[in-house]
């Protein structure tokens, strides 16, 4: 009698866990998106927001000087993403043939420049990067060069720290998915008189192909966002998306037009992220780290 | 002559790793160094000193704001790991209405940028008179933390076999003490990891704090967001050379006991 009892009873235990977590999740996820949603279609009189309707925010998406923003930023994700696979790829693909052993000193080595601030280490940056820097010495004393080069506050110091910060989520994904690798594949490929080049591009490639996608999803929406490393690295000069959207809630004081920005970021990665999933994407994929 | 061709190889591709590793940790020697800088500003190595690793117990701003730090990290991770895994544990159980809703909300704060989750909360925090300091800093660090908790701990739940708690029941114990005696010691390896992903996230993280924090309630991120501005004393410096070391040390000995690789 007991025992029927609790097997159908699940009401209390299924309260006690998964409430908390929903509660969480609408009131500091769900509802703080949808009012900014709800934010983005307000009027803002150069100080509060108005609680008046308008599409002006939406609107003010388009102004010409935010268009060459939004061109550098996509600019400098692509160009991040695209360092990240071809620095990362045969990083990964060394770490996956590895041993047991040194897969796993691999990796730790790894995470641990996570453990130290990333401001920190963009400024370790700087101070090899500067104009009296390791770097312009190391070029003068060389003959390179004979006056020290500007290589901080440009896009490419930008780029750098984008790759520098983001490019462990693209090894991770990247080895998980060559160290799943058949090898029989590669074998019979191999046997099949495939020479080493067509058997990467027809057989391996293909085959990571899921871990390049969910490493790329990984690093471009972040780098679209990461303000900070545009003013570390390229002292304001190359503003991001990221930089727009901070000026609107801090300096700049227009809520409302900050919401449509982020409103249009959100949109921006449903898409993304809905081509991922059509492709066969697993989103836990996007959470490993 | 293949033999040999594949040991070039292999030696090409070890030398280029070493490159890799050298690019992520060159910065990070390069703080070291300066921290024992005898000039203040970090430009020019000028001569060796010890004097801000005792110049840096003086300055009560910046561990003041490291003990925030450690203290929102704490709490945090906490909340974090107390919700993460009830949730883990109840979605992987039971089958209810609403399941992929919460799913989709768990996705949320993962994929979409740092900075629409730190303004959002900031809308909200703003909305609702949430005190602006290190309750808003705790509350908005869980919430990011708590999916990564879920998710970690749902792979090792993956693994997990039903029926011995359903053994436990038989044998009489409850529901509350087959979850803490049968359960979790299973599970606990995957609660771990997913505490402590959640530490570092927190500790780490920057772009959240700096829309969720109020006055006088700095983190050492925020702080050293702050000196970047005008200069980044080495005393700062020193303080992570500190906890550099202190965090390889712990590493170094936790992997020595452990032979069994980890999952990232």
């Amino acid at each position: 009698m007991k025992r029927s009892y609790r097997a159908r009873n699940k009401t209390i235990p299924l309260l006690t866990t998964v409430s908390p977590v929903a509660i969480w999740l609408i009131l500091l996820v769900a509802a703080p998106l949808l009012y900014v949603l709800f934010l983005s279609f307000l009027s803002t009189d150069g100080y509060n927001v108005v609680f008046l309707f308008t599409l002006d925010n939406y609107k003010n998406l388009f102004n010409p000087t935010y268009l060459e923003i939004y061109a550098n930023s996509f600019l400098i994700a692509f160009f991040t993403t695209a360092i990240c696979i071809l620095v990362g790829y045969p990083f990964a693909y060394h770490m996956a043939r590895a041993g047991k052993r040194k897969k796993t000193v691999m990796m730790v080595m790894l995470m641990v420049p996570f453990w130290t601030n990333s401001l920190i280490r963009l400024n370790g940056w700087k101070t090899l990067l500067g104009k009296t820097g390791f770097v312009n010495t190391f070029l003068q004393n060389l003959g390179i060069i004979r006056e020290p080069v500007e290589i901080l506050y440009t896009r490419g110091a930008v780029l750098l720290g984008m790759v520098y910060i983001l490019i462990p989520y693209m090894i991770l994904p990247l080895f998980a998915s060559i160290d799943k690798l058949d090898h029989s594949f590669l074998e019979a490929s191999n046997d099949l008189g495939a020479n080493k080049v067509k058997t990467f591009l027809h057989v391996t490639l293909p085959l990571t192909f899921a871990g390049i996608f969910s490493g790329s999803i990984m690093i471009f929406i972040p780098s679209l966002g990461y303000f900070f490393v545009s003013d570390i690295m390229g002292g304001g000069k190359s503003q991001l998306i990221g930089n727009l959207i901070e000026t609107q809630f801090k300096a700049g004081n227009n809520w409302p037009f900050g919401a449509s920005l982020s409103m249009m970021l959100i949109f921006l990665i449903l898409i993304m992220v809905t081509v991922y999933k059509k492709s066969g994407g697993d989103m836990e994929d996007l959470g490993v780290m | 002559m293949r033999s040999r061709q594949k040991k070039i190889g292999r030696i090409l591709s070890s030398i280029y790793s070493y490159l890799v590793y050298l690019f992520l940790y060159l910065p990070i020697f390069i703080i070291i160094l300066f921290s024992f800088n005898t000039s203040e500003r970090n430009i020019v190595f000028e001569g060796f000193t010890f004097e801000w690793y005792l110049k840096l117990f003086d300055n009560g701003v910046l561990l003041n704001a490291y003990g925030n730090t450690l203290f929102v990290g704490f709490i945090s991770t906490v909340i974090a790991t107390v919700i993460g895994t009830l949730a883990s544990y109840g979605m992987s159980k039971y089958k209810f209405k609403g399941k992929g809703i919460i799913d989709i909300l768990l996705y949320i704060p993962v994929v979409i940028p740092e900075i629409v989750l730190g303004i959002s909360l900031l809308a909200i925090f703003n909305l609702s008179n949430i005190p602006m300091g290190l309750t808003s800093l705790i509350i908005a660090h869980a919430t990011f933390s708590i999916p990564f908790v879920v998710f970690t701990v749902n792979a090792r739940l993956a693994g997990f076999d039903r029926s011995v708690e359903e053994a436990a029941m038989d044998l009489g114990a409850g529901r509350i003490k087959t979850f803490f005696t049968v359960t979790l010691p299973i599970i606990l390896p995957g609660v771990i990891s997913g505490a402590f992903l959640a530490f570092t996230l927190s500790v780490d993280d920057i772009i959240i704090s700096f829309f969720t924090t109020g006055p006088g309630s700095n983190t050492f991120p925020l702080k050293v967001m702050e000196l970047t501005k005008t200069g980044v004393a080495p005393d700062v410096y020193a303080l992570t050379t500190i906890v550099f070391i202190v965090t390889v040390a712990v590493t170094f000995i936790t992997q020595r006991d452990k032979k069994k690789p980890i999952k990232g």
